[in-house]
């Protein structure tokens, strides 16, 4: 797409910086890591948080598909023991809420959202657009370290009441009432402050970003030139300042109407819980780009890198981000189809849901685009992004299936809804991190990943994750209801296949991750400046792996 | 002032906006109810404007009254009438009856709304108990008037056209501080 001539650092050579002896000056621990201002240390400690929370996230997960292995409750009640409460079945029945709502919150606001945008981003979008580091690099740490305080906040909140018992147990949503008259005692709103937290970690660092691609892009790096992984943070940057605000106003009302006696959603003092609703999905819906956007990026890298052609239909791929940013405002009711909306409301939203298919689907035949023709290698990073292509797509027509108000009658809260947003994330989200994490761990570390473990992770996960999640389309639809931790009999077998088979599979898959990990970190091959060959045409393969600790003194040219 | 602090600026100051819109939604999520009878919010009109509207005597809807207390309010709370018929138009007077059986006299307001949903914008009100908190003695009963009509505009909308009959619910709440319109 562009002829890049770094001046101080020409593509292909190693030993480029070593005549600059000031710019691989590196603090102490101390200094570098606690103190770090260096946004590819503070990219790092996102990643290290950002698998830490997912290793918590995902061992949530792995309880409730413990307890949703049979029919009937069976640890949940042991489990509230654990936690020091009385185990009554009340307590059990509440430790579910507090762990379908850890599970949602843990996953979205510290495990996907840190890895995209803090640990891909913060890494990789100074360099792309060939500046030396983020605009406020002391703004960028203070990012990082809400999110630690806020991920404290949010565990800790399960060993203090939160209602019928320990722990907040209101789903992500946070819907009043149950988040207010429901849910007396501090684990709630500890748990709303941890989002508070976390929300300004994400609007500081949006803002960052902006100003960082506005004001610090290398000369000739025009806008419409910036690589698509730039662009992605970029729409997902001013999708977080647009909707993170209104979530923090949302939940300042909740806190107020919870602690202040105020009543924004109480009736009894006019207020109307809906509005919550409204509140929360302004935000929720541009939320669910922001966590898939910067994957829409990584994975555009990876399918021209690995075609060894330019992105097909570049400016249309940028500009239909643009577009899912844009329309993503106005959909959100499509949430809320069974709170009351009047038809004609109902077919707006349906409609306006839809027309989000038509931005994504040229992303999804752009990227086949860039593929036809061109010459493909089947390296670890390009599986797990066809992977992605494949599993968002079956997300997605899952998801227009449910755009329609009509079927959303039947199929809201039910397994159907589960199903179609663990496709988009769980096997959306989630893959394109992967398949970052495999197309950058070489310029990260320096070392080059194993190839072997490489490929079988992403085909033990591959199979786990859809044993595991697509028999939730037959539950769904057969009318298995989200959110309990029982279910009727006639469950049982496709909950039993996705628990046994499907959970244990991923994990297999995670642990063959863990071990490439750390056999890669202590033996893996040293990795050139660029692994990839001449595919891989972005600034970051200009430099060194590991790259200099500061890079890019002298302006990289783009011509 | 380096571009990268005045950009810095201009979306940090966006981010506050939007915060303001945030809270902004409260105020205009209320008058947006009221304007366009969203969720089954109910209409007001006056007594000049309730004189205006036409009376059609052949046309009658069938209106039932539901009652409710909130769980923490010791009162009983009913309607004289469960049903009532009425023709569009024509204006109507409802009696509920309410009781305080805790110990003290206590202060409520009630939450209201009418289904089907779509009904709402043609539910005026032009009296009702709901306007106001109501505060019972203990022990004492008292009777509460509702006076309403149904607009006749309803024949017109494609919507509710068809509807036989409307439920308005009330259920009453221990008044806390806040705005009690709605």
């Amino acid at each position: 797409m562009t002829t890049i001539t770094a001046d101080n650092a020409p593509a292909g050579h190693e030993h480029l910086q070593e005549y600059d002896h000031g710019a691989d000056h590196k603090p102490s621990f101390f200094a570098r890591w606690f103190m770090s201002t260096n946004h590819k240390d503070i990219g790092t400690l996102y990643l290290i948080f950002a698998i830490f929370a997912g290793v918590v996230g995902g061992a949530i997960s792995g309880l409730m598909r413990i307890e949703l292995n049979q029919p009937g409750i069976q640890h949940l009640v042991l489990w509230s023991q654990f936690l020091g409460e009385e185990g009554s079945l009340t307590q059990a029945k509440h430790l579910w809420n507090v762990l379908v709502t850890a599970h949602g919150l843990i996953m979205v606001f510290f495990m996907v959202m840190p890895a995209m945008i803090g640990g891909f981003g913060n890494w990789f979008v100074p360099i792309m657009i060939g500046a030396p580091d983020m605009a406020f690099p002391r703004m960028n740490n203070v990012s990082f370290w809400l999110l630690v305080p806020a991920f404290i906040l949010l565990l800790g909140s399960t060993f203090v009441p939160g209602g019928l018992g320990n722990g907040a147990g209101t789903g992500w949503t946070v819907y009043a009432p149950l988040s207010t008259a429901g849910s007396a005692g501090p684990a709630v709103d500890m748990a709303i402050l941890a989002l508070h937290l976390a929300g300004a970690s994400s609007i500081l660092g949006a803002i960052n970003f902006i100003t960082t691609i506005f004001n610090m892009r290398a000369p000739g790096m025009t806008i419409n030139k910036m690589p698509l992984f730039v662009w992605s943070v970029l729409v997902t940057a001013f999708l977080l300042l647009l909707a993170l605000p209104v979530l923090a106003a949302a939940i300042t009302m909740l806190l107020t109407d919870r602690n202040f006696g105020t009543t924004f959603f109480d009736a009894a003092g006019g207020g109307d819980p809906i509005l919550y609703q409204h509140l929360f999905w302004f935000f929720g819906h541009p939320e669910v780009y922001i966590m898939i956007l910067p994957g829409f990026g990584m994975v555009s890298q990876i399918i021209s890198t690995f075609s060894k052609k330019p992105i097909f239909g570049y400016l249309g791929m940028a500009y239909a981000m643009v577009a899912i940013g844009v329309v993503g405002f106005v959909v959100w009711a499509h949430h809320m189809f069974t709170t009351g909306l009047s038809v004609n409301l109902k077919m707006y939203f349906t409609a306006a849901t839809m027309v989000i298919a038509v931005p994504t689907g040229i992303k999804i035949f752009s990227w086949i685009a860039t593929m036809w023709g061109g010459s493909l290698t089947f390296k670890t990073p390009m599986m797990w992004a066809i992977g992605f292509i494949f599993m968002f797509t079956v997300g997605g027509v899952t998801g227009v299936v449910l755009a329609n108000g009509g079927v959303d009658t039947y199929m809201q809260d039910t397994y159907y809804v589960v199903a179609h947003f663990h496709y988009v994330l769980s096997l959306g989200a989630v893959f394109s991190l992967f398949a970052g994490f495999y197309y950058w761990f070489p310029k990260m570390s320096g070392k080059m990943y194993n190839e072997f473990l490489g490929q079988l992770h992403f085909w033990v996960f591959f199979i786990g994750v859809n044993v595991l999640f697509f028999p939730m389309h037959f539950l769904g639809q057969q009318g298995m209801p989200r959110r309990y931790p029982d279910y009727a009999d006639a469950y049982a077998h496709w909950n039993q296949i996705a628990s046994t088979w499907g959970y244990s599979i991923m994990l297999a898959g995670m642990l063959i991750f863990f071990v490439n990990l750390i056999w890669s970190l202590a033996a893996g091959r040293k990795a050139a400046a660029n692994p990839w060959g001449e595919g891989a045409t972005t600034l970051e393969w200009t430099l060194s792996s590991p790259p200099p600790f500061h890079q890019f003194e002298q302006l990289p040219k783009i011509a | 002032m380096t571009p990268q602090l005045r950009t810095a600026a201009i979306f940090g100051a966006m981010t506050i906006s939007m915060v303001g819109v945030g809270y902004a939604s409260v105020p205009l999520y209320n008058m947006f109810c009221r304007v366009t009878g969203f969720n089954g919010t109910t209409g007001r009109a006056d007594e000049a404007q309730a004189a205006e509207v036409p009376v059609y005597v052949d046309k009658t809807i069938s209106v039932r009254f539901d009652s409710n207390v909130d769980r923490d309010l010791p009162w009983e709370f009913r309607p004289e009438h469960p049903t009532d018929t009425v023709s569009l138009g024509a204006r109507d007077m409802a009696i509920f009856i309410a009781k305080n059986n805790g110990s003290e006299p206590i202060t409520g307001t009630a939450s209201f709304n009418v289904t089907p949903v779509t009904a709402g914008r043609y539910f005026k009100k032009i009296q009702c108990f709901c306007f106001t908190e109501q505060t019972i003695a203990a022990g004492e009963q008292v009777r509460m008037p509702v006076l309403y009509f149904v607009d006749p505009k309803l024949l017109d909308d494609p919507d509710t056209r068809d509807i036989e009959e409307i439920t308005l619910s009330y259920t009453f709440h221990r008044t806390k501080n806040g705005d009690t319109e709605g």
